[in-house]
């Protein structure tokens, strides 16, 4: 998938890392704490919360079991309409298609909407190595591009990052690429946003080509939305002459009246907001409003995979909305990074390996990556059962590897089976352990443990056997009482 | 010799084989609940707008041209949409009033302070006005560039929430021309999840909504 996050450690060794940043886990808390509160606050709201995400879901599954169908009409709506229809299989065909068209109206540069996709298909790296810059206009997507580094959240690519770091960010990067930060730049949310506005302005308003992705394509009509808050997509949309937009297949939605249900899903689940401040529409071309050269690039890069896995499928309902990243306690104590990928969290954790596959360590890492609590799968306005998904994968991943050499855990599994089938063994078991906590004596945890089984201690802080267990205190405090 | 195949009908081939078996499902009926009916939509979608930061005055019809020019107190230069009534922007004192015949650059537009337009829908719940970019609203760009945006709304547009938009949102769209959702001036939440009015849109947000029984008395 994405160049970006090639040779990514598997989640246990990322995760492992990130967990000591302690800046980054108070950065985290924060903003997951706050959104979190937004969220609940707007979906209590609406006494109809319930039927929406049902609709949402209905809507959506009738879109993915009838997907052949809904991308022939759209691709009729947007033709009829004015604009060029691409089909692009993975991403290396995406990019290819999408360099062809920027190097056909001669632009150096193109100014982008924030988007998933593209990130997925890893475009800005294939452009930059056509030539051609691209600049990312999204104020969070802005400060991962000046800092070079990654995003690691949907919606807030720039969550682990404070103030202070933006503004050392913007005061380092920004005059080297265009307009430079302002003498005396504070880290005031305020005076960094006009910063970005100033930067990106001059940007915008030379810009010749524009590259977005959508949130929604209506096959009815052929229009695409996308929904925002900076104005940025506005001046991307609507300035440049040439538009450029990269739409997974799954985006579509069969009839205008669909919109009403996800624009009331999306703005409240992913930004806590009763509706984002600007959200855009367009059919086409409209003669004298807009861009007059539109293209709509439709990708699959592992969607029709997804879509065979009858389990599996559902996680292509995904509106990206990032509410299942926020209540994860998981991510909100390792971050974004430590997914390996462009979408992190718990719909990350069954979205990447169904896209990818599970060939790779990042990716067969990733089911286990969850402690099925649960409170993704409840806050998802589409439905998603994302905990029943990270178990049906950790399946796919177990039944891939059996076969063979057993491996340690399933040699241990193994033998936790038989001590727990009988409770005499069971209390044998505990004296032992009790014997072992009285030799570590005052440490907390168990700290790595030799040979195989530092695979398992690595990725975790055990804490160290009690030196007694419930059961001999029961014995000794309360003799043989039931 | 079989033909070669595209990417498209190779995705489409792909798609098909994917959903053998599949429980083809239908399009749902709308049945995701009735909305509680609000007492007075006005109050509520002028309550709901403010949220945002943004600021609302109820006026009178024949209150418009005063309420704009009070509004745009601060402005030079002002651009109008080709089809906006005149009457609203008659009484601007001092002020250079262009209106757009389609030929401003993006840098000729980025030098006016102002832009007044109509609307097509107020959504209550929400606190959204949706253009749909007809003659007296313009092109996209009119309402973008510019820092101030004055938007005329009248009482007869409002609807109760989202689902009630759709249907007067239409004849735009199967018209062939684009919808703008604004809910308040441009904001970004992208610093520590602190709100910030003003990033690329305009950062002040001026909503005028027109009914029979105001002005309300200023409070």
């Amino acid at each position: 998938m994405s160049g970006t996050f090639i040779g990514m450690p598997k989640f246990q060794t990322a995760a492992k890392e990130a967990l000591g940043n302690s800046q980054q886990r108070r950065n985290l808390q924060h903003a997951t704490g706050t959104i979190r509160g937004k969220r609940a606050r707007v979906v209590e709201e609406l006494d109809n919360w319930e039927e929406l995400r049902q609709a949402g879901a209905a809507i959506k599954d009738n879109v993915l079991t009838h997907l052949d169908t809904y991308l022939v009409q759209l691709e009729e709506s947007l033709t009829r309409a004015g604009a060029t229809v691409h089909w692009a299989a993975d991403a290396e065909e995406a990019n290819r298609i999408v360099t062809s068209l920027v190097r056909a109206t001669g632009a150096e540069e193109v100014v982008k909407v924030k988007s998933m996709a593209t990130q997925e298909i890893g475009l800005n790296e294939a452009l930059e190595e056509a030539g051609i810059h691209a600049w990312e206009t999204d104020l969070a997507e802005l400060i991962v591009q000046l800092g070079h580094d990654k995003p690691s959240h949907i919606l807030v690519p720039a969550i682990h990052r404070n103030r202070a770091e933006i503004r050392e960010i913007f005061l380092r990067e920004m005059g080297q690429v265009g307009t430079p930060p302002p003498g005396g730049l504070t880290s005031d949310p305020r005076e960094l946003a006009e910063a970005a506005r100033v930067h990106l302005r001059e940007k915008f308003l030379r810009a010749k080509v524009a590259i977005s992705g959508a949130n929604f394509a209506i096959a009815e009509t052929g229009t695409l939305v996308v929904v925002e808050s900076e104005g940025n997509g506005r001046m991307c949309l609507t300035l440049p002459e040439t538009l450029i937009s990269v739409v997974g297949i799954e985006k579509v939605l069969p009839r205008l009246e669909d919109l009403e249900v996800f624009m009331q899903l999306l703005p409240r689940s992913s930004t806590g907001e009763r509706m984002n401040p600007y959200t855009s529409t367009w059919t086409g071309i409209t003669p004298g409003d807009g861009p007059q050269d539109v293209h709509v690039v439709l990708l699959d890069n592992g969607r029709t995979d997804a879509l065979a896995d009858r389990v599996g499928r559902q996680a292509l309902r995904c509106i990206r909305c990032s509410a299942c990243l926020n209540v994860c306690p998981v991510y909100q104590r390792v971050g974004g990074h430590s997914y390996g990928s462009v979408y992190p969290g718990p719909i990350g954790a069954i979205l990447n390996p169904q896209l990818r596959g599970t060939a790779s360590d990042v990716d067969q890492s990733l089911p286990y990556a969850s402690s099925l609590c649960g409170a993704c799968g409840d806050v998802c306005p589409v439905n998603i059962e994302i905990p029943e998904l990270l178990v049906h994968l950790r399946t796919r991943v177990v039944d891939e590897h059996r076969g063979g050499i057993p491996s340690g855990e399933q040699i241990a599994m193994k033998g936790a089976a038989w001590m727990f089938a009988d409770h005499r063994r069971w209390e044998k078991a505990q004296k032992g352990a009790e014997l072992s906590g009285r030799a570590l004596g005052k440490k907390d945890t168990i700290g790595r443990l030799p040979g195989p089984l530092s695979a398992w201690s690595d990725a975790r802080d055990a804490p160290t056997p009690p030196t007694e267990s419930f059961r001999s205190w029961w014995k000794r405090e309360k003799g043989d009482q039931p | 010799m079989r033909p070669v195949q595209s990417t498209r009908d190779d995705m489409l081939a792909r798609i098909t084989a994917a959903l053998v078996g599949a429980d083809r499902t239908p399009p749902p009926e709308r049945e995701y609940g009735a909305t509680t009916p609000l007492p007075d939509i006005a109050v509520t979608f002028a309550e709901r707008v403010e949220d945002y930061r943004a600021v609302v005055e109820r006026v009178a019809p024949d209150g418009i041209p005063a309420a704009v020019a009070a509004a745009l107190s601060l402005a030079t230069r002002v651009v109008i949409p080709p089809g906006l009534p005149r009457e609203w922007v008659a009484t601007l004192d001092g002020v250079e009033v262009v209106a757009d015949q389609g030929d401003l650059s993006s840098d000729e537009l980025d030098r006016f302070d102002a832009v007044v337009t109509a609307a097509a829908v107020g959504i209550a719940v929400t606190g959204t006005i949706v253009l749909d970019h007809g003659p007296d609203q313009g092109r996209r760009a009119l309402s973008l560039v510019p820092d101030v945006h004055v938007c005329v709304v009248h009482e007869s547009q409002l609807v109760g929430d989202v689902p009630e938009s759709i249907a007067p949102l239409r004849d735009a769209i199967d018209a062939g021309r684009p919808l703008t959702w604004i809910s308040g001036p441009s904001a970004t939440s992208d610093i520590e999840l602190e709100r910030v009015e003003g990033v690329h849109g305009p950062r002040t947000l001026h909503v005028l909504l027109v009914g029979t029984d105001h002005p309300l008395p200023p409070a």
